[in-house]
């Protein structure tokens, strides 16, 4: 069987993606990174693979707002095809294939219309802007999965635990409009919340005063996926703060991190639809 | 100034959408107790670029605004009517406007031409509105106190009808002239000269020059370059950068003459540096090599030390501090040090190392300090504050996890704060089969600047940290860094290195040009540069200015003429700036040429060895200093209270968390464990997704004992880094043959001017004598643990002079550790976790009250400062290595600040456990020291039941039982039956965490 393929973008003041690809490979898929200004400039492309992903980082340092200036340049900037960059995301998205942003990615999803793109025009609804403590924080934060969602991403998930490292995660929503849309298409997957899996607005299990203490959102297909926590950095068991004592108190707990499963969900999804279209 | 520019307001829509404006409220009634009543802030955006009314409309709506949050106004400031005061914050000109060149590039996506990203078009300033109205004084303080750095901002502010529009264009004007400088004046003259150019040199080097340019054969070699026989200002000004003490380290070269008043004893020193460092690493080395242990790979002759991870790659190790421009601007000061020592490894042997963690270690005057403060002196609070947003703009920024730190509160940090910036990389042991620890160059090969432009910034940095600061400290030596230009450039160093398109590199750090040039140099013996190719950020500098000047993220680059098509492709594409300018030659002389004429030229051996040696006097007089007798205390409870939310040893979460500690996903030891309160001792990262090998990291420093023994301070400094990584479950370097467990270290001295002057430095014998003594104790330390000092930095003019007064540093050492961990699932946390599980100490207590915590709260300092015992500390720290092999030790946590009783508490913090133990064991030492005493090189450990007698059997006498862990979050502590401590965890938590928390 043909592995699944990941590709990640860097460049330009990203800086999660060697663990991004680190996450895809020890899932089992194959993983390239490649620099934004390839696909912009020498016209790699992105449709030999499966899923796109825009990792966490301070692309363009944050500047005028998080995420707005890769935004800009990939709505704006000309490739050599004298196509833009989101015209070929349209394209991948609408061949059924998969788009993934975590944290400053998100924040470029978001910010180009990708997220949660209730009208389906790309354009802009919600914001992440920031955070109510007026700073950056990094702490690991307890998120709770709504229930009927649409992604593959966060199949068999209930209560992940993951490090938030933001200044500006903060989700606000346009108007009450957008919000019953959101609510209405079950689009807010992932909700900040206590350790039984309360959702809860209180800081700093609410790290940054997101309404609803959304965490992460889907699009309408639930094939483009983003959130504020950072799954590729709990690959392992020992990245959590307190794998002395879940070791002690369970000698035999798996070496694998909580995060890594959002990875093997989408490839094994990935997989198992090119099984089936094998098969038809 | 220039008018008729266009403008963008971005505003946010309301309240709910401008958490800046409710913070700027907060901190102006908190730290300047002004009522401004409700406060909006906004960013403007004045546009100097040719575009039409409808491009501008354009690009703001789609490009700057958001418009779930902001409003946004064209070529109109928008102040809504309830708004009475306003203030706008603007970069001065020339100082880096990073958001300002991103909205340019955004500017040239959207209209799909070639904007000049190189030059600024586009200035952001902040502008905030103020619900009263204020008079001009008060928002001048409000400015210059809070919202900005006179040395770096203009301010507007008044009434919002007031409003004027400034942009900050820089009008110099162009004078490219080179000046010839007649030396051959008296004395006097001379040093009015040195002092008038700040070229910071005394009389015998100003000397050695004079006698340099009276040679026949120099004399000869000028004529014949068509310079004249006296030196040019080009010239001057490469020897003083050259020769400052900042990169000559002349006073650690100089000879000195040691009389120790209370032993009687006298000795010539030849260099410190030569005799202690250097000398104990090539001990180290020899001890090394005969047990092959063959890692160390380079030490002390490139940008940062190296040794050898693993048969794939090697490990670079480098700390810094960047004291002087942080104590005039805070920020600037901090992330320049920081991303300026990020350059350390990246351009270490070859260069394109990817860098793994930050560390940063702070030593700052009270933040709560309310007595006047000196001139031109920033309030401690505000150092602290700048200094911390610096490092974690500087290292999230980069995507680096700064890991591990420590923060030292004294007040004589007041004056000049110490910055220390750590950086640790991974590096391919080889690029195309050369050894990319090692650096070539050869005739021929071109000279490429890569990275940001030229302008005024940081001229004379080099020679300004090399004398106290003062009310005149130019304002030239502010920088601000700019990440996002440093990681284009380390983005693509990395992908050329790899290319093998790169024969090596350097940093341009403090001396710019001059310095990185003028040491690459020394390798092919000869360089030729032509600076009119040099890409300037504005015209107006001359040329020595442009060899000088410190702008920020730039390297040097070597390459081979062949590859020069290639690295300029690569760099195009990953949009970094390269210019070539100039090549190295191999006939022993720096030439520096501007529009082909030759401006300077001078014989590399004289650059680098002419500096005549210092001869400096130490003389100890022993130190009067007793035991004081502490009044009976009858709460206990409250005394460990008072110690928890003391400064140096609160919980520095408020820090901690401002900084990206986890990006790279390889953390296994953070800073803060457990459920998120837990202190470690070491931090600990993987060093690969491939292998759970890692490295350990630790700071030891502890500059309040050296008020008792500079010599015991220096080697409790080290014995408190190496037990850390001990703590966390290091092991010692060369215990077995060829087990590659490495050590490396960067020793960083902060000390005060310890040059004797009969008026100006009545202290300076005994200041130096406290330097030999530190300097003593490294060696002595590390030679007999063979960890090897393989980089570090020293930084000898901690004065802060102003008013009449001055305030300096205690003389400081930071020993900064790293060490190979084989197997990262191995580490120890701190924490507890289990309850009934055993806690003894690990190591004897002794009654050493010194220099403590404890002692502080009393105002003592008192005498028996803690002592190390090194043949103890190694039988035990082998011990624990052994124990953590059989995975006999739950939880360990080194004992220091505060003693035992501060320890046990912090091993329930972060957990649902207390404890319950009794002093008995330990008694002998007195009841304050087992409390509270800092005896070196002991553990806190807990033990699972069950392991008890495998355990005691293996550590025997030096394990001491203390009692266990609870689950019920009590602490009680007792002796003979009687309880001295008694309280709920979480009380002795909410005491550790609260002085911090209320710095908001």
């Amino acid at each position: 069987m043909k592995k699944v393929r990941a590709l990640v973008i860097t460049g330009f003041g990203i800086n999660c993606e060697e663990e991004m690809a680190a996450a895809y490979t020890l899932a089992g898929a194959e993983a390239v990174i490649v620099h934004l200004n390839d696909i912009l400039v020498d016209g790699f492309s992105i449709h030999d693979f499966d899923v796109l992903n825009f990792p966490g980082g301070f692309s363009f340092g944050d500047d005028i707002a998080s995420g707005r200036v890769l935004a800009n340049k990939i709505r704006f900037k000309k490739l050599p095809s004298g196509l833009t960059f989101i015209d070929e995301i349209k394209k991948f998205i609408k061949a059924g294939k998969f788009v993934f942003g975590v944290c400053n990615g998100f924040q470029v999803l978001v910010k180009l219309g990708l997220l949660p793109d209730l009208s389906g025009e790309i354009k802009q609804e919600v914001t992440l802007t920031r955070n109510d403590s007026s700073k950056f924080e990094d702490r690991w934060c307890y998120c709770k999965r709504a229930d009927n969602v649409k992604t593959p991403f966060l199949k068999d998930i209930d209560i992940i635990y993951l490090p938030v490292r933001h200044g500006e995660g903060k989700l606000m929503i346009a108007d009450d409009n957008v919000q019953k849309k959101i609510l209405d298409n079950n689009l807010a997957v992932l909700s900040y919340c206590d350790s039984t899996g309360k959702i809860t607005d209180k800081y700093p299990l609410n790290p940054n005063g997101s309404e609803m203490s959304i965490a992460g959102l889907t699009d309408t297909t639930g094939q483009v996926f983003g959130l504020m926590p950072h799954p590729e950095a709990f690959l392992t068991l020992y990245n959590h703060p307190d794998w002395g004592r879940l070791r002690r108190e369970n000698p035999s707990i798996p070496e694998d991190g909580e995060g890594l499963k959002i990875f093997k969900n989408i490839i094994t999804h990935i997989a198992s639809q090119e099984r089936k279209d094998e098969v038809s | 100034m220039k008018n008729n520019v266009s403008m963008v307001h971005i505003v946010p829509r309301n309240a709910g959408c401008d958490s800046d404006g409710k913070r700027v409220q907060h901190q102006i009634l908190k730290h300047l107790g002004i009522e401004s009543g409700s406060v909006r802030s906004s960013k403007l955006f004045l546009i100097d670029y040719p575009i039409t009314e409808d491009e501008l409309k354009n690009y703001a709506e789609k490009c700057l605004h958001d418009p779930v949050v902001n409003s946004i106004y064209c070529n109109a400031l928008n102040s809504p009517g309830q708004y009475k005061s306003f203030i706008s914050v603007a970069k001065m000109p020339g100082v880096t406007d990073d958001e300002g060149t991103s909205a340019q590039k955004t500017l040239a996506d959207f209209l799909g031409r070639q904007i000049d990203t190189n030059t600024q078009h586009i200035f952001v300033q902040d502008v905030y509105f103020f619900e009263k109205e204020m008079d001009k004084n008060s928002l001048k303080r409000i400015a210059a106190d809070l919202l900005g750095n006179k040395l770096i901002n203009h301010f507007e502010y008044g009434k919002p009808s007031d409003f004027k529009q400034y942009v900050p264009a820089v009008d110099v004007v162009v004078d490219n002239r080179v000046e010839n400088i007649d030396i051959f004046i008296d004395d006097d003259k001379l040093l009015k000269l040195s002092r008038d150019m700040v070229l910071s040199m005394d009389i015998e080097e100003l000397r050695a020059i004079q006698d340099y340019y009276r040679d026949e054969k120099v004399l000869n070699k000028r004529e014949k370059s068509g310079l004249p026989s006296i030196p040019t200002d080009c010239e001057l000004e490469i020897l003083a950068q050259t020769w400052s003490e900042h990169c000559k380290h002349k006073e650690f070269a100089a000879k000195i003459t040691y009389t120790n008043k209370v032993t009687g004893e006298t000795k010539e020193i030849d260099s410190l540096f030569k005799t202690y460092i250097k000398g104990s690493t090539e001990k180290i080395r020899e001890n090394l090599k005969k047990n092959a242990n063959d890692w160390l790979l380079k030490v002390f002759n490139d940008n940062a030390g190296v040794v050898e991870l693993n048969k794939k790659d090697t490990f670079i190790w480098k700390v810094e501090t960047h004291n002087s421009p942080s104590a005039i601007d805070p920020y600037g000061g901090a992330i320049t040090g920081i991303l300026g020592n990020n350059r350390d490894p990246l351009c270490t042997g070859i260069g394109g190392g990817r860098l793994l963690f930050n560390t940063n270690v702070l030593c700052f005057g009270d933040p709560y300090y309310e007595g006047e403060l000196i001139d031109t002196q920033l309030h401690p609070r505000r150092i602290f504050e700048g200094v911390v947003k610096g490092i974690e703009d500087g290292g999230n920024k980069s995507g680096i996890p700064t890991v591990n730190g420590s923060i030292i509160f004294d007040e004589r940090y007041a004056g000049k704060p110490l910055v220390y910036c750590g950086t640790a990389g991974i590096i391919p042991r080889e690029y195309k089969g050369r050894n990319a620890w090692e650096k070539h160059i050869d005739k021929g090969d071109r000279i490429i600047m890569a990275g940001g432009r030229v302008g005024k910034d940081g001229i004379h940095g080099a020679t300004f940290s090399s004398t106290e600061l003062n009310e005149f400290s130019p304002s030239s030596a502010v920088q601000i860094g700019s990440p996002i230009t440093q990681k284009l450039l380390a983005d693509f160093l990395e992908r050329a290195t790899e290319r093998g398109l790169i024969k090596c590199s350097t940093d341009n750090g403090a001396g710019g040009l001059s310095s990185s040039i003028g040491e690459l140099a020394t390798i092919s013996n000869g360089a030729i540069v032509d600076l009119e190719n040099v890409p300037l950020k504005y015209s107006g500098l001359k040329p020595w200015e442009v060899f000088l000047s410190e702008s920020q993220e730039r390297m040097s680059l070597v390459v081979e003429p062949r590859y020069i098509k290639e690295v300029f492709n690569l760099a195009e594409e990953m949009e970094v700036e390269l210019t070539d300018i100039g090549e190295f030659s191999s006939d022993g002389d720096l030439v520096i040429r501007y529009d082909g004429k030759t401006i300077a030229s001078l014989d590399l051996d004289f650059l680098h060895d002419g500096v005549p040696r210092k001869h400096m006097n130490a003389q100890w007089d022993g130190v009067d200093v007793n035991e004081p007798t502490i009044p009976e205390i009858d709460d206990y409870n409250m005394v460990l209270k008072k110690l928890l939310s003391s400064l140096n040893i609160c919980s520095k979460e408020w820090v901690i968390r401002q900084y990206d500690h986890e990006v790279k996903g390889k953390s296994v030891l953070k800073p803060l464990m457990g459920d998120g309160n837990s202190p470690q001792d070491a931090a600990v990262v993987r060093t690969s997704f491939d292998s759970f090998e890692g490295v350990a990291v630790s700071n030891g420093i502890i500059p309040r004992y050296g008020d008792i023994d500079a010599y015991q301070m220096s080697a409790g400094s080290f014995d408190e880094a190496v037990r850390q990584i001990i703590s966390a479950g290091g092991e010692l370097p060369n215990l077995e043959k060829s087990n590659g467990i490495f050590w490396t270290v960067n020793d960083n001295f902060c000390v005060p001017d310890s040059l004797y002057d009969p008026v100006n430095n009545p202290d300076g014998k005994v200041k130096l004598a406290k330097l030999v003594q530190m300097c003593e104790a490294l060696y002595d330390m590390s030679t007999f643990f063979d960890i090897p000092m393989t980089s570090g930095k020293d930084s000898m003019k901690n004065d802060f002079k102003g008013g009449g007064k001055k305030i300096s540093v205690p003389p400081t050492i930071l020993y900064s550790m790293a060490a190979k961990i084989k197997d990262v699932r191995r580490c120890v946390s701190s924490n507890f976790k289990a309850a009934d599980d055993l806690v003894y100490v690990l190591g004897e207590t002794y009654d050493e009250l010194g220099g403590s915590e404890f002692y502080r709260i009393y105002n003592e300092l008192g005498a028996n400062v803690p002592v190390v015992r090194p043949e103890l500390a190694k039988k035990l720290y082998t011990a624990v290595s052994q124990a953590n092999r059989e995975s006999l030790i739950e939880s360990s946590h080194d004992i220091s600040d505060g003693g035992l009783a501060v320890c046990l508490a912090e091993c329930c913090f972060g957990t649902a456990f207390g404890v319950n133990a009794s002093i008995d064991s330990i008694a002998s030492a007195g009841r304050n020291a087992a409390l509270f005493g800092e005896s070196h090189s002991r553990f806190v450990v807990s033990v699972a039941p069950e392991n008890r007698e495998r355990f005691e059997e293996h550590f025997g006498k030096r394990a001491f039982l203390l009692g266990n862990v609870t689950g019920n979050g009590k602490f009680t502590l007792s002796e003979n039956g009687a309880c001295l401590i008694d309280s709920s965890v979480s009380d002795l938590l909410a005491s550790w965490k609260s002085t911090l928390e209320i710095m908001e």
